[in-house]
C-alpha cells in the first residue's frame, strides 16, 4: 500500500487539519508516514501546500516526485490546478468548487472549471454548502476529507475514528456533526467514482 | 520512550529534553521556531525547569547558551540560518574557548528561500569555526544526533553545529524516542580562565588546540554511525549524498543503489571513506542541499584528474533546494510528468491580513510622503515587509534585521530627505536599539516608525522583548520624549496620524513614531485560548 497525497489551498483555510486527520488514521493502521508542511511567509493568504505520503514500506523522500501523486486534495479550485504536474496518470483530484478570491487577477471561474473538466478523474464539490447542510460551515474541511476518503487507501471506518479522536475533546454533539459532514462528502465522492 | 509523529524540529526538541537539557536559548526564525516552541509547551520541560524563554536576538541567545554550558549544564541554541550571522562573533569564539556542559547549536537553513532573504549554507560557517557538524537525513536521525550530540560535544570539548534545512525542519515522520536522562549538576570548569579568557596570549594557545583537535574531529567522523559507505557493483559512478539529499537519492533507487554511495551526515568530511569512493569509482556525483561545500572541497581549485559532478558543473542547478526530481535528473533517470499547470493559474503572493495595523500605518505614511519628492523608506524584516507589495509599494529596502534605522541614517548623512525607517517592535529590540543610539549621538535627521503590534507576528506570534516599554527604551537611549509619538493606527485616526508624521518629518533630528495596535492574529489566538 502506498498513497502519495498533495494537499493545497490558501493560507488560513486549514489544509493541515485535513492532513492531521489522515495522519492520525494512518498511524493507527501502523503505516509509515511523511508529511512536509509549509510554515511562515506563505501563510498570510498566499498559496500553501503539503505533501503527505503513506506506505506500508519505509518512505525515503519527504517530497513527492513529479507525476507520482495519487491524489490532490484542494480547498480551492485554482490551487488544485497548480500542483497538476505532481499527479500521476490515474490519480484523482478532489477539490472544493468555490474560489477564494484575494488577488485582483483571479481568473474567470469558467476558465478554471474548463481546466478541471479536462481531467479524467476528479470530484468537484461545494464543501461549504454541504457542511452547512450537515450542521456548520466549520465542518467544510471534514466534508473535504470525506470526499477524499475513497482514494486514500484507508478504510472509511479508520478515517471516522480519526475524526472522532480529533473532536473528542469538544463533546459528542460536535463529533456527531463532523461525522455527518464526513459521510456527506464521502457519499458524493463515491457517486462520482462509480 | 515510544513512537511519535514529529516534525524534524520537534524531534530535535524532544531529543534535547530526553538527553538532559537544562536550557534552550533562541530567537524565532523560520524554519527553526518550532524547536523552542515545543520545549515551551512540554510538561516535562516545565517540571524540570528547563530554561525556554525567547532571547532578544541570536547573539544574546548563543552567549547565554555558552554561559549555561560554562556552568556545566547542557544547552541548546536555535536559529534560522541568517541568525548565525548575528551570533557569529560568539560562534567563532566559542570554538576557541570550547565548552564545558554539552552545547548544540542548531541552524535551520532555508534553501529556495521559502521565507528568507538568502540561502546561505551554514556548513560553511561550521567549517569557518572549525567545529564538528551534524546534518541529519531523517527525523529519526535528527533525534538520535541530538540525543547523543551532547555527549559528543562533551567528549570532544567543543560546541556542535547541527544543520537542518526547511524540508527536514518542517516535515513530520515517525520517531522512536529513548530513555530520558537526568540533567547535569552545576559544575564550573577548573581550567576556566585558561580557556574562556581569550586574551591574545591565551587565545593563541586555544587556537593551536583547536587546530590540533581537527584530527580528533575527523576520527569521530570516520567512526560515526551516520557516515555510511554502501557498496554496489556499478563503479562507473560513485555518489556522495549529504544530509537530506540521501533521502532523495534513496527515493530514486527503491530497489537498492546501483552505484556505490557515501552518505555523509557528520563533518568534517570523513576523508578515508571519501578516498575509498574516489579510488573505486570512475566519476563522482555530489548531492548536497545548499552550497557545493563538499563538492568544492573534493574538487579543489584545479580538480586534477578527478571527474566531479554536482552543482558546480551544472549537473544540478546551482541554486535552490534539492528535490527528488532534481536528483533523479542528475542520475540520468527519466522523469514522467502527465499534466502541466494550466495557464489560467495565477500567482498568489502572501499579503498583510485585512485589518492589520501595519496597513493603516502604511496608508498614512504613503499619503504624507507623496507630498515630498525624494523620500526614501528603509524597511526591515517582519510582516510589515509585505508593505513592499501592492497596493502599498511603500518601502525601498529590506536587507537584514535592524538595517532600516542604520541605512536610513547613512542615507540621511548623504543628504536623503525625508529619510524614513520602518521597523517592527521585535526587530527593534533584536537589533534596532544600537542603531538608534548612533542616530541620537549625531542627532541625525531621521524619522523612525516602530510599527508596534506587540508581538513577533511574522514567525507566528511569539512574545516581543520590549512590549510595553518601547517609549521608555527610546527615551533611555536619548530620544527627546517630545519626539516620541504614539498613535493608534486606525482609519478614523488618519488625519491625526498624518499630522503627526508631517510634524516629525519636518523636525530636524531623531523622531520615533509608534503606531501601536495588537496583531489581529495574535489577538484572535489569545481570545481562543482564554475561552478554553
Ligand atoms: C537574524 C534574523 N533572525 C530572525 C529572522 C526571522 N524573522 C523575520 S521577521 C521576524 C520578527 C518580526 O517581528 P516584528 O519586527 O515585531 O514584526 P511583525 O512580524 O510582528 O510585524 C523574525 C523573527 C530573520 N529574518 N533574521
Ligand atoms: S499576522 Fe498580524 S502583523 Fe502579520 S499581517 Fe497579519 S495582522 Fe498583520
Amino acid at each position: 500500500m502506498k498513497t502519495d497525497i498533495i494537499l493545497s489551498g490558501v493560507g488560513g483555510q486549514g489544509i493541515l487539519s485535513i492532513a492531521a486527520a489522515i495522519g492520525e488514521a494512518a498511524l493507527k493502521e501502523g503505516l509509515y508516514m511523511k508529511q512536509a508542511e509549509v510554515h511562515g511567509m506563505s501563510q498570510r493568504g498566499g498559496d500553501v501546500q503539503s505533501n503527505l505520503r503513506l506506505s506500508d514500506q519505509p518512505i525515503a523522500s519527504d517530497l513527492i516526485p513529479l507525476g507520482h501523486a495519487d491524489l490532490i486534495i484542494s480547498l480551492e479550485p485554482m490551487e488544485s490546478l497548480r500542483y497538476l504536474p505532481y499527479l500521476n496518470k490515474e490519480g484523482w483530484l478532489v477539490t472544493n468548487s468555490q474560489p477564494f478570491v484575494n488577488i485582483p487577477n483571479y481568473p474567470e471561474i469558467e476558465k478554471v472549471n474548463a481546466e478541471l473538466d479536462k481531467l479524467p478523474h476528479k470530484v468537484v464539490l461545494d464543501v461549504e454548502a454541504i457542511a452547512k447542510e450537515a450542521g456548520s460551515v466549520r465542518a467544510a474541511n471534514i466534508v473535504m476529507l470525506g470526499a477524499a476518503t475513497p482514494f486514500l487507501g484507508l478504510e472509511y471506518e479508520k478515517i471516522e475514528e480519526g475524526v472522532r479522536s480529533i473532536f473528542a475533546r469538544k463533546g459528542e454533539e460536535i463529533v456527531a456533526m463532523n461525522l455527518k459532514a464526513l459521510k456527506a462528502g464521502y457519499e458524493i465522492a463515491q457517486s462520482k467514482q462509480a | 520512550m515510544g513512537k511519535h509523529l514529529f516534525l524534524g524540529d520537534e524531534a530535535i526538541a524532544q531529543a534535547a529534553i530526553d538527553a538532559g537539557l537544562s536550557g534552550v536559548y533562541a530567537y524565532p526564525g523560520t524554519p527553526s521556531t518550532e524547536i523552542t516552541e515545543y520545549i515551551q509547551g512540554s510538561p516535562v520541560a516545565k517540571e524540570r525547569n528547563i530554561h525556554c524563554k525567547w532571547s532578544a536576538n541570536e547573539k544574546t541567545a548563543m552567549e547565554a547558551a555558552l554561559g549555561m554550558s560554562y556552568a556545566g549544564k547542557r544547552s541548546l541554541c536555535c536559529m534560522k540560518h541568517v541568525g548565525l550571522n548575528v551570533a557569529a562573533d560568539c560562534f567563532m569564539n566559542a570554538a576557541m574557548s570550547g565548552i564545558n556542559g554539552g552545547m548544540i547549536i542548531v541552524t535551520a537553513d532555508d534553501p529556495s528561500m521559502h521565507s528568507s532573504q538568502n540561502e546561505q549554507d551554514n556548513r560553511m560557517f561550521g567549517n569557518f569555526a572549525m567545529i564538528p557538524m551534524l546534518e541529519p537525513s531523517s527525523q529519526q536521525e535528527a533525534y538520535d544526533m541530538v540525543y547523543e550530540g551532547f555527549e559528543l560535544s562533551e567528549r570532544l570539548g567543543y560546541p556542535i553545529l547541527l544543520r537542518v534545512t526547511t524540508r527536514m525542519a518542517h516535515s513530520r515522520a515517525g520517531v522512536e524516542t529513548r530513555e530520558m536522562k537526568d540533567t547535569l549538576p552545576m559544575h564550573c570548569p577548573e581550567d576556566g580562565r585558561q580557556r574562556y579568557i581569550l586574551l591574545p596570549a591565551l587565545a593563541r594557545q586555544r587556537y593551536r588546540k583547536l587546530i590540533a583537535a581537527q584530527e580528533t574531529f575527523e576520527q569521530a567522523s570516520e567512526a560515526s554511525p551516520y557516515n555510511i559507505y554502501y557498496d554496489a557493483p556499478d563503479k562507473s559512478l560513485g555518489i556522495i549524498a549529504t544530509g537530506i539529499a540521501f533521502n532523495y537519492l534513496s527515493e530514486n533507487y527503491p530497489d537498492g543503489f546501483k552505484h556505490p554511495v557515501l552518505k555523509i551526515a557528520q563533518y568534517p568530511v570523513p576523508t578515508e571513506k571519501l578516498a575509498r569512493l574516489v579510488d573505486e569509482c570512475d566519476e563522482i556525483l555530489v548531492l548536497e542541499e545548499g552550497y557545493p561545500v563538499v563538492e568544492q572541497q573534493l574538487k579543489g581549485l584545479l580538480s586534477k584528474g578527478l571527474k566531479v559532478h554536482g552543482r558546480l558543473d551544472g549537473t544540478l542547478q546551482r541554486d535552490g533546494e534539492l528535490t527528488p526530481d532534481a536528483v533523479g535528473k542528475a542520475l540520468g533517470l527519466t522523469i514522467t510528468q502527465y499534466y502541466a499547470t494550466p495557464e489560467v493559474v495565477e500567482q498568489r503572493p502572501p499579503a498583510l491580513c485585512q485589518g492589520c495595523g501595519h496597513r493603516d500605518m502604511y496608508q498614512a505614511l504613503n499619503d504624507v510622503l507623496a507630498e515630498y519628492e525624494g523620500a526614501k523608506v528603509f524597511g526591515d524584516i517582519g510582516c510589515y515587509t509585505l508593505g513592499a507589495l501592492p497596493p502599498f509599494r511603500a518601502i525601498d529596502s529590506c536587507i537584514d534585521m535592524g538595517a532600516s534605522i542604520t541605512m536610513a541614517k547613512g542615507a540621511s548623512d548623504a543628504g536623503v530627505f525625508p529619510a524614513v525607517s520602518v521597523i517592527g517592535d521585535s526587530t527593534f529590540t533584536h537589533s534596532g536599539m544600537t542603531g538608534l543610539l548612533d542616530c541620537v549621538n549625531e542627532n541625525t535627521n531621521i524619522t523612525i516608525v516602530i510599527s508596534d503590534n506587540e508581538t513577533t507576528a511574522m514567525t507566528g506570534g511569539q512574545d516581543s522583548a520590549g512590549t510595553g516599554r518601547l517609549e521608555s527604551i527610546c527615551a533611555g537611549i536619548g530620544v527627546d520624549p517630545a519626539h516620541i509619538r504614539v498613535m493608534i493606527p486606525l482609519k478614523k485616526n488618519y488625519e491625526e496620524m498624518k499630522q503627526i508624521i508631517r510634524e516629525e518629518i519636518e523636525y530636524k533630528g531623531v523622531s520615533v513614531l509608534i503606531p501601536r495596535r495588537e496583531c489581529i492574529q495574535t489577538l484572535t489566538r489569545k481570545k481562543k485560548a482564554s475561552k478554553k
